[in-house]
């Protein structure tokens, strides 16, 4: 790892300040991911900012029934969180499903959202990768590509965001708050990541100087029933292939609300608004379920290590709309 | 830094990971390194009781914080895992049991895992599917998990007894 | 079945005492918990530096330029060495059995002696700097640039031009008998499939390290080796020092599994660092380190053909693999080996190829050629069971052998019937229903599966001290190996017994090369090996004490004779009464009484390598020698997903005597977790464009987590092999083989798929 200058910021203004200021800086969570890539030479920051000594760790229920959640919870604290665990219950499945324990209690709200992709070639210097270098090329089309992206590639990249925590959230609606020398904005989560195309090292609308401070989910009663299901090459401690985050609600036997989003399929979490469309209003059904699965993947490519990603992706909706239909907790 | 109930000052870069500390600057070498990437668990310590991945934790993060090594534990567990067998080279081993008292810590405090059932439940009932997704931090490439996880059962069964 | 009698010449084959077969808690166990135990990497030393590796980025070609000036630039960074400023090693030696330390060079490569690259990964230059930080640091600044030459490294395009294994005394490579080609095309019911099984990677949790401290021509090196002793000898030779100049010091290993048995670059150049530097230099390698530099096993492609008779006896069994090494290195994986053993098939062929590439060279993992080849044949004979409507117990039982099916020979201890009962009563396996597919609850669809695992069991030679003092403890001491398997606990259990003390009074000490040498800690052979020098020694030394004590007047064992004297109570006797060990030494006056076998040096090593191999080979032709068992297991298969869970396992063994109950089912349940993992979820991808490692680290190659390993139950039979030291057989191995094609057996039975391409993934199953 190169060398570098650490600062532990006492407050929000000091941490955009120095971001800002400093040049080539960087925020640093938990660690559990820059570390990492900054000992693989992949991220190469002169300075860290500290932000968890930041007042932003507290979880608080909005006047309209929403949730604000500071930057700073940690993983595992957010998944614990009662307020969650009963009208979230998504974000709680999809925070546990992620890392392990160890990680989890160490790795923040904002850090877990801008984590990178664990394309490997992204992280092997002796690889061409687009992101890591702009205009490098792309090694794994053509190469190793069974974890990469069946929805929203590019020719230039094929990776997946990593995160299912950005997955629960971005079927919750949630908007995140951002910091900076330039002051507050708001950017609903689904606009937070970008689609490759053409600058696949551009990955969010964040400017390097702004600040995550916190995460707010409105009041969405539909939440109450939903569910995350992670589908891995080994039982825990694995990054999805594919996941689906999913809230369904039903009466009579007819869907009226629902929110679904896939992970481990693209660049960034996705939501499946096509799906949704189909859904709502239709029966209930194995064969509505089938169908707006259909919707949603029409447009999924596949290379020859990750076209199986499609039909996986088609059974986990499925399956998680049906789990959530004959568990009850829909209707 | 507290390092197993003892203060110690350390001048470090900030590039020095917490684990790089423990093991090269204090001869604390009971904490392992696996991988140092965050995928093994074979570096886990405790934080203020808390555990966590030592090998991807910058040391100037945790300055003031209180560090728990295997050196400073003394708990049933150990006993528990040389009569269960739940080792055999030995060198995950500081890791799970390091591992295990946080996750112990973390089940009476009601935290759910991605096994437990019913989010809700306050208090999830620690099974085996429990302790197993709970632990799953840890690798053991000598496959003592079995070994393990009945020493886990058997200290946690007695301190609910307790 | 066959078993044979015991020989007048056989060796001791047990011991009566309380220790041995008792589940003993592990010597180690306290310092293991506590964090005590010392690894490799953990000894301090006054100035020690830290060293890293630069890996090619080539799979072949030569260097053409290196520039290690900004590396050099970096403060606290000592040197950086390349093929241009190293100073020379001497080149590997030829192999030969005659002194099979020749066998442990990990590849051919003399590490930076030239600009030639033979796999991506292969070290280009060591970096020397006074922090693991910094070293890593520079190794990262250090650029090269290389001229390519042609490679081929892609195993699934290059398997075709495999050629032959070359025969060699202990891997013939093939075996035949009668035409297996013509009778399985006149067989009634055939089945003739291919398997593939891709790189595995031992990753054993301790990473690859070297501590090296030169004192003049005087060498200390700490290395987490399987082999202190040939270690020692290959580093003498490299580094042209006597042998006794070089130290090789393991007292735990942590993990090995095959990949710490070779010496490998990394360890040379560490010793080479140091050289350089002039001061201690300690290696550390990163994870991705290890893929680079230290080889996996071979992947693999084997056709499995069977031919029966409508009742189900095997007319035909054809098995040929097709395995790789590299270019620079590397050895047979013997694929086929237990198909000459297996089955009473009327005509038999076994045959190996194997293909060069430029990749790092292959090496042994956790029993090698069984692990594998133990998937193809027993999925085979699964499949031959579905055609034929019978139970695949039944159709192995049919078709058990009486004697080597091939060559005649007598099996010492075949017990396959015996440990398929055992195994089929405790798993509940009667009334399973043949049709796949029949068993669902809820979302799971689940099936059950079965297979042989088989591993042959060897012995080495192995010297031995044993040592009692007046105070009557007792002192083991041999350069053996503690990697996990509880090596040092058993050894401990066995002098116990046979000296007649308690177990508390026994020290042994090991993994130090200035103890007497044991073999490499490899084949499953090390407790068997070290046993027979051990109960040996233990022998010689109750005779010694008898000796001092029966021709004394006042001890109760005047006058005893040797065969009527027990050892117990922590001494010596007989009808008229006894006394102990140290109440003999007080009478004589003496502070200790010592015993040794082997121990040999010079021309007498010789020789007794020479008299060793004879015996190898007579050993061989006379007996066919292996532990076994019957590996059941429950899979659970999503119907939606393709995820699959082993919910269930029952693991009934032969490994002859249990020396100790609790680390045998330890090492056995350690097998059957590694073969989980290579079932379901391990593999090593290599870019086929590049010959690059895709997945180098823990994060993207899936071994095995707490959640996907259900509670194993390990039967043994514990009934001694009557022709192996204490009766053992072996346990390090016999536990992953028959694992993964017990699973993919039981996906066939849950699911009706039959996946004949490892790791079986969802992927296979949707
Ligand atoms: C072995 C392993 C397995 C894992 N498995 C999973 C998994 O299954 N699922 C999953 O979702 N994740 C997984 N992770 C990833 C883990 O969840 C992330 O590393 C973690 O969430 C990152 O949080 P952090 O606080 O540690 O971020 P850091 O590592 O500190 O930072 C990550 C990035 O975010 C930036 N950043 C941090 N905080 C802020 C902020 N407030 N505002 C703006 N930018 C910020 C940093 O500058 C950096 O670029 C795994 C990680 C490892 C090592
Ligand atoms: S997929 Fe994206 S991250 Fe991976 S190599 Fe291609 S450009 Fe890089
Ligand atoms: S060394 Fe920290 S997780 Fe492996
Ligand atoms: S005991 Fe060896 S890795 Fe767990």
């Amino acid at each position: 790892m190169r060398p570098f200058g650490y600062v532990s910021a006492p407050d929000v203004a000091t941490a955009v300040r120095v971001v800002s200021t400093e040049p080539n800086a960087k925020f640093l969570g938990g660690g559990t991911n820059l570390v990492d890539l900054m000992r693989e030479g992949v991220e190469r920051p002169d300075t860290l900012v500290d932000v968890t000594g930041l007042p932003l760790t507290a979880i608080e229920e909005l006047p309209g029934g929403g949730v604000r959640i500071g930057a700073l919870v940690r993983n595992a604290r957010l998944a614990a969180d009662p307020l969650i665990r009963s009208r979230y219950p998504v974000l709680s499945r999809a925070l546990l499903s992620g890392a392990s324990a160890q990680l989890r209690n160490v790795a923040t709200v904002g850090g877990n959202l801008v984590q990178r992709t664990r394309c490997p070639y992204f992280y092997d210097h002796a690889s061409a990768c687009n992101k890591r270098e702009p205009g490098a090329g792309c090694d794994a089309i053509g190469g190793v590509n069974r974890n990469h992206a069946v929805l929203g590639a590019s020719e230039h990249c094929i990776a997946t965001h990593p995160s299912d925590m950005a997955v629960a959230l971005a079927a919750l609606d949630a908007v995140v708050e951002l910091e900076s020398v330039r002051g507050t904005r708001r950017v609903p989560l689904l606009d937070l990541h970008r689609l490759p195309g053409e600058t696949p090292h551009v990955e969010t609308v964040l400017t390097a100087d702004e600040l995550i401070t916190a995460v707010e989910l409105p009041h969405l009663p539909v939440a109450a029933a939903s569910h995350y299901r992670k589908v891995r090459d080994r039982a825990s401690y694995a990054f999805a292939l594919v996941s689906v985050a999913a809230a369904l609600h039903v009466r009579e036997g007819v869907v009226t609300d629902v929110r679904l989003a896939l992970g481990g399929v693209a660049a960034k979490p996705w939501r499946a608004h096509q799906a949704e469309r189909v859904l709502l209003g239709a029966e209930a059904t194995e064969e509505v379920f089938l169908r707006a699965a259909d919707a949603e993947l029409a447009a999924a490519t596949g290379l020859p290590d990750n076209t199986f990603k499609i039909e996986l992706a088609r059974r986990t909706i499925v399956a998680t709309l049906q789990e959530l239909l004959t568990d009850g907790s829909a209707a | 830094m507290r390092i197993n109930g003892a203060t110690t000052v350390l001048e470090l870069e900030p590039r020095v990971s917490l684990l790089d500390a423990l093991r090269d600057e204090l001869g604390l070498t009971g904490t392992k390194k696996g991988c140092d990437q965050g995928a093994c668990g074979a570096c886990t310590v405790l934080v203020d009781g808390e555990r966590i991945n030592s090998c991807l934790a910058l040391a100037v993060q945790y300055s003031g914080r209180e560090i728990t090594t295997v050196e400073g534990v003394d708990h049933p567990l150990q006993a528990a895992f040389v009569a269960n067998d739940g080792l055999q080279c030995g060198y995950c081993t500081p890791g799970q049991i390091c591992s295990a008292i946080g996750m112990l810590a973390e089940h009476a405090a009601g935290a759910p895992s991605a096994v437990t059932e019913h989010l809700c439940e306050p208090d999830p009932e620690l099974t085996d599917a429990e302790i197993r997704e709970r632990m799953s931090g840890n690798l053991c490439r000598c496959g003592a998990y079995n070994g393990i996880v009945d020493s886990v059962r058997e200290v946690a069964v007695a301190e609910q007894l307790r | 079945m066959t078993t044979a009698p015991a020989r007048p010449d056989a060796p001791p084959t047990g011991t009566s005492g309380p220790y041995v077969g008792a589940p003993v808690d592990r010597v180690d166990g306290v310092v293991k918990t506590t964090g005590a135990a010392r690894f490799a990497a953990e000894h301090p030393y006054p100035g020690l530096a830290h060293a890293a590796l630069v890996h090619a980025t080539i799979p072949r070609g030569r260097v053409t330029w290196i520039d290690s000036a900004a590396a050099l630039a970096v403060d606290g960074v000592l040197a950086v060495i390349t093929h241009e400023n190293a100073p020379a090693m001497r080149p590997v030696k030829t192999q030969s059995v005659l002194d099979l330390s020749t066998l442990v060079p990990g590849s051919t490569v003399n590490h930076l002696a030239s600009d030639e690259v033979h796999w991506d990964g292969q070290p280009v230059a060591v970096v020397v700097a006074e922090s693991r930080q910094i070293a890593l640091h520079a190794a990262s600044l250090v650029r090269a640039t290389y001229r390519e030459l042609p490679s081929t490294v892609d195993f699934a395009t290059e398997k075709r031009n495999a050629l032959p294994q070359k025969k060699s005394v202990v891997d013939p490579g093939r075996a035949a008998k009668g035409d297996a080609e013509a009778a399985l095309s006149t067989a009634a019911v055939a089945v003739d499939h291919l398997y593939t099984t891709p790189v595995h990677h031992h990753n054993a949790l301790e990473l690859h390290t070297t501590t090296a401290v030169w004192d003049g021509d005087r060498l200390t090196v700490h290395e987490p080796t399987q082999g202190i002793d040939w270690t020692r000898k290959h580093l003498a030779h490299r580094f042209g020092v006597p042998v006794e100049n070089v130290r090789v010091i393991a007292p735990f290993v942590g993990g090995a599994f095959g990949g710490k048995w070779h010496v490998w670059a990394g360890t040379l150049l560490t010793v080479l660092a140091a050289r350089v530097v002039g001061r201690p230099v300690r290696l550390v390698l990163t994870r991705e380190g290890v893929y680079r530099t230290v080889g996996g096993r071979s992947p693999s492609e084997q056709r499995v053909a069977l031919g029966a008779d409508a009742d189900g006896t095997l007319t035909a069994l054809i098995h040929t693999s097709v395995t790789q090494v590299g270019r620079v290195g590397g050895g047979p994986e013997p694929a086929t080996g237990l198909s000459r053993y297996a089955y009473a098939a009327e005509n038999v062929l076994v045959e190996q190829k194997q293909i060069a590439l430029d990749l790092v060279p292959n090496t042994y993992m956790r029993a090698p050629g069984e692990a594998i080849g133990s998937f193809a044949l027993e999925s085979a004979i699964d499949e031959l069971a579905h055609e034929l409507g019978v139970d695949p117990i039944e159709l192995r039982m049919r078709n058990e052998p009486e004697r080597d099916p091939i060559d005649g020979r007598r099996f010492s201890h075949r017990k396959l019937r015996e440990v398929y009962a055992l195994g089929a009563e405790r798993f509940g396996w009667a009334g399973r229903s043949l049709r796949p597919r029949s068993t669902r609850d809820g979302r799971w669809l689940v099936g059950t599966g079965v297979a042989t695992a088989f591993h042959p069991a060897n012995l080495f030679p192995a010297n031995v001290t044993v040592r009692i003092s007046a105070d009557g403890g007792v002192l083991v001491r041999c350069g053996l190996h503690e990697m996990g398997m509880g090596a040092a606990t058993a050894q401990a259990q066995i002098a116990a017994d046979a000296l007649g003390v308690p177990i508390e009074s026994v020290r042994v000490e090991h993994g130090d090369s200035t103890l007497p040498a044991a073999p490499a800690a490899s084949g499953s052979t090390q407790t068997a090996s070290i046993a027979s020098s051990l109960l040996a020694a233990c022998e010689k030394l109750k005779r010694s004490a008898l000796a001092l004590a029966r021709g004394s007047a006042d001890s109760p064992l005047r006058g005893a004779k040797p065969a009527e004297v027990q050892a117990r109570d922590g001494g010596l006797h007989a009808a008229r009464g006894g006394e102990t060990y140290a109440a003999i030494l007080a009478r004589a006056g003496r502070s200790s009484l010592d015993a040794a076998v082997g121990a040999e040096r010079g021309f007498a090593a010789v020789a007794g390598q020479v008299r060793f191999m004879s015996k190898f080979l007579l050993d061989r032709r006379r007996w066919v020698r292996a532990a076994s068992g019957a590996q059941f297991c429950e899979v659970r298969v999503d119907a939606h997903t393709g995820e699959v869970r082993v919910t269930r396992w029952v693991g009934a063994f032969d490994v002859g005597t249990v020396i100790n109950a609790k680390t045998v089912a330890s090492q056995l349940r350690g097998g059957i977790v590694m073969g989980i993992g290579m079932a379901l979820s391990e593999a090593t991808v290599v870019d086929p464009r590049t010959g690059r490692i895709v997945n180098p680290g823990l994060a993207e190659y899936h071994v095995p987590v707490h959640a996907d390993v259900p509670p194993i139950e390990i039967h043994c039979l514990g009934d001694p092999d009557p022709t192996m030291p204490a009766g053992v057989l072996g346990a390090g191995e016999v536990g992953i083989t028959g694992v993964a094609a017990a699973i993919a057996n039981a996906v066939h039975h849950a699911t009706g798929r039959r996946v004949r391409d490892l790791p079986v993934t969802l992927d296979d199953l949707l």
